[in-house]
């Protein structure tokens, strides 16, 4: 049992919030999510140059060759910093799908152009009606003439317009619903057929619808084993899930931080708010709520790595649902303890209260994962036994 | 960063599974995993077995009969005796006053007051709360008055937990009424077999006897009982407050509720199907048991600390806090299980050699009583409310 990091990780952790100290100011923030683009191209290259965008990609290939505690350390300072870069999609579950399931020819092509930044992707996974199950794919992908024909519609694809190539999942057999028969491809974006439309998410964020029609991608486009590849969709997305658990952590302790300073400072009835007791008792179950948020973060992030796909499971939904209900706590009550000043755009307060949100929105919210938890858990049997009920005679015991 | 313990400590953890599954006598853990009263003897049993082993109190220096574990090791020791259904060791004696007289006790006092704490040859309650003086306890009464070479005690305790098997009193008296409220406050050990003292029974609306009111009338101590110095009683209490605070987050008791809470849950029967397949019921047990994962892990994240030389400080209100709001979920939604069958009161029917009939599952029938007596949880020590006060003063500063 160890919770320290080793000095790598501690490297890593200090390098990767100096980088953002520097360059992802509040202010900087703000104009990078009024560009055309949506993302820092100029962060983008400082990311690559610290080697971050080889976090989960293996040192044969030239990677760092992280796991889940070195997305965690990254992901809570992208929370403390707000980074709206195109970073989980392409890094956590686009590099993640190449180095796990990809062909040489795929990594040896794919993984330098997005270590060195020069690709990004995003993974196309989820529909319209699907909500947050990841098999519910109606999406089809059929072989004509050595070539996959590709036809469907994805939705609220993180980051879908600035991809360079997109990793969509689609039914190669079965029917929606069903986990066996879905495929993954890659598709290049500048196919003829594929058409969409990206707007920004609330949270400064931008997402992308995309229709597929009778798009033509090679026979090599496929990634992993045709039909299987539901657990690989899965594995990468509790990988993100972890990430994101950690990138909440950053932005609830953000929030903390900037509430505690704020019951400090301001004054009223001629003393600092921070001495009213109904408001120090809120500070600290925001404490609470942040202290557990980070042993379920530190607990996906371990497990996240686990061979045993239950074991993952649970420890991951455990996580996304502890930390949905603690950021929605947290957000909350750093609005009302900020009073009228926690409801304006000026402060970063209200920016972090929108990402903790939209957090518990990607990948399942709350609810989701109390269920994908809770059905892991009865994959348990159940031992019944049955009683003797008392007698229906009528006498004082 | 590695949450697995190491071969060392999965040896360790055998070692001390061997030994209790050896030594824990069957008819005790039945009664402690099944909500049964426990009397006086089944805990005197399983601390002198622990004694015996040298076990007892692993938090003691070894030259007084400590064990040497890092906190894993406790940690470990602790889940493994909660798993086993082990009843607690009361702490007043091995955590409470043992480490208050190593730290500030005369030679005469260990020697003669720490063997028989270490053998749970005394029993010894905690003389801490009036009537008067909850929350705000150094706003306390109880006068010690210094005549020759006796102190005289007037005054009253309550909320006393288990005075009534007690031998012993580790108690504040106020010496002086002069400056700073805590400053008057002394650190008494007190005879429970002395002339003045008398125990009554508060009954709980639980309809158990477990706390009391202890009465004080002109109780002569001799003055070789004070510990430390006269006046310096509250910074003892408070010493002894700060010392071992990661078991109150009670993490390993609550998975043994939690696995008894799913065995009952699985055997009660809604709409012809399990409890626990109610998808209503069973998230609420799901909610809880992430809850108790994440202060698992917490809990070991201030061991972590502690091993490195950080003593747990305020960081064991935070584990106090929702500790208590877990166990009371759990006993809140174990009686819920039963239904109809949380409702027969047959108090008789959870003690020793019942021969009678017993009404609807055996399991049910302490459950209703269990969860009204974990209302206590979060008033004692120090309530949930002041222990927020500490967080806020301690940790932010506020």
């Amino acid at each position: 049992m160890d919770f320290d990091y080793t000095d790598e990780q501690q490297l890593l952790k200090d390098s990767v919030g100096k980088f953002l100290e520097k360059s992802y100011s509040f202010v900087a923030r703000k104009q990078i999510i009024a560009s055309r683009e949506g993302f820092g191209p100029t962060a983008w290259e400082g990311l690559a140059s610290l080697g971050l965008l080889g976090l989960p990609i293996p040192e044969d290939f030239d990677g760092f060759g992280g796991g889940g505690i070195e997305t965690m350390i990254v992901m809570e300072a992208f929370g403390r910093h707000l980074v709206v870069e195109p970073y989980l999609g392409t890094v956590v579950m686009a590099a993640g799908c190449i180095a796990t399931a990809g062909t040489d020819e795929q990594k040896k092509y794919l993984l330098p152009l997005i270590m060195e930044g020069s690709m990004r992707l995003a993974c196309a996974f989820t529909e319209s009606g699907g909500r947050y199950d990841l098999n519910h794919v109606a999406t089809t992908a059929r072989m004509e003439d050595g070539q996959w024909i590709i036809d469907g519609a994805k939705s609220v694809v993180m980051h879908g317009a600035v991809a360079g190539l997109l990793i969509v999942s689609a039914r190669t057999a079965g029917a929606p619903g069903d986990a066996h028969g879905i495929s993954l491809f890659f598709v290049n974006p500048a196919e003829d057929g594929v058409s969409g439309r990206e707007y920004p998410t609330y949270d400064g964020n931008r997402a992308a619808d995309i229709v597929f029609r009778n798009v033509h991608v090679s026979a090599d486009s496929l990634i992993g084993a045709a039909d299987l590849g539901l657990p690989l969709i899965e594995l990468v997305t509790d990988r993100a899930i972890a990430g994101l658990c950690a990138e909440a952590v950053g932005c609830m302790g953000a929030l903390n931080d900037a509430t505690l300073d704020y019951l400090k400072t301001r004054q009223q009835f001629g003393v600092p708010i921070g001495r009213f007791q109904a408001l120090q008792h809120r500070m600290v179950d925001m404490l609470i709520n942040f202290e557990q948020a980070n042993s379920m973060a530190l607990l996906a992030a371990v497990k996240v790595d686990a061979p045993d796909a239950t074991e993952r499971r649970k420890a991951v939904s455990a996580a996304k649902e502890l930390i949905g209900r603690a950021g929605r706590y947290v957000g909350q009550q750093a609005i009302q303890l900020h009073g009228g000043m926690g409801m304006t755009d000026e402060l970063s307060v209200s920016h972090y209260v929108k990402r903790l949100t939209a957090i518990d929105t990607q990948f399942g919210d709350a609810d989701h994962h109390l269920d994908r938890f809770a059905a892991a858990e009865s994959a348990k049997p159940v031992e019944v036994t049955v009683f003797e009920r008392p007698r229906a005679k009528w006498k004082r015991i | 960063m590695d949450l697995n313990y190491t071969a060392n400590e999965l040896a360790f953890r055998d070692e001390v599974r061997a030994f209790v599954s050896a030594s824990l006598p069957p008819e005790i853990s039945r009664k402690v995993i099944e909500h049964k009263r426990l009397g006086k003897d089944d805990f005197v049993t399983w601390q002198q077995i622990l004694h015996r082993k040298g076990w007892i109190a692993p938090g003691w220096p070894v030259i007084h009969g400590g064990t040497g574990w890092n906190p894993v090791e406790r940690h470990i020791f602790e889940e493994e005796c909660a798993a086993a259904g082990a009843p607690p060791v009361i702490a007043f004696g091995i955590s409470m006053v043992g480490p208050v007289i190593m730290a500030f006790g005369h030679p005469w006092q260990k020697e003669r007051y720490l063997p028989r704490i270490h053998s749970s040859e005394d029993w010894w309650c905690q003389g801490y709360s009036e009537p008067g003086s909850g929350s705000d306890l150094a706003s306390l009464k109880t006068r010690a008055e210094r005549r020759g070479d006796h102190y005289i005690v007037n005054g009253q305790k309550t909320w006393t937990t288990l005075a009534q098997y007690a031998d012993m009193m580790f108690c504040l008296v106020r010496t002086s009424g002069e400056g700073k409220k805590q400053d008057g406050i002394s650190f008494l050990l007190i005879d429970m077999h002395s002339p003045g003292v008398t125990v009554r029974p508060i009954i709980t609306l639980d309809g158990e006897h477990e706390v009391n009111e202890v009465w004080l009338e002109d109780v002569p101590v001799p003055v070789e009982n004070l510990v430390g110095e006269e006046g310096r009683g509250w910074t003892y209490a408070k010493f002894l407050l700060s010392h071992e605070r990661t078991g109150i987050a009670a993490v390993s008791r609550s998975k043994r509720e939690l696995a008894y809470l799913e065995h009952i849950a699985a055997q009660e029967f809604s709409g012809g199907r399990p409890l626990l397949a109610n998808v209503r019921f069973r998230d609420r047990i799901a909610r809880v048991e992430i809850d108790l994962m994440a202060l698992e892990i917490t809990v070991l994240r201030v061991l972590a600390a502690d091993r490195q030389g950080k003593p747990p400080g305020p960081e064991a209100s935070i584990l106090k806090i929702k500790g208590t709001e877990i166990q009371q979920a759990l006993t809140e939604l174990m009686m819920e299980a039963v239904g109809p069958w949380a409702l027969p009161y047959l108090p008789d029917s959870w003690g020793d050699h019942w021969l009678g009939e017993r009404v609807g599952p055996e399991y049910a029938a302490p459950l209703a009583s269990r969860y009204l007596n974990f209302r206590k949880v979060s008033i004692y020590g120090g309530s949930n409310e002041i222990q927020r006060n500490i967080v806020s003063q301690m940790i932010l500063g506020l």
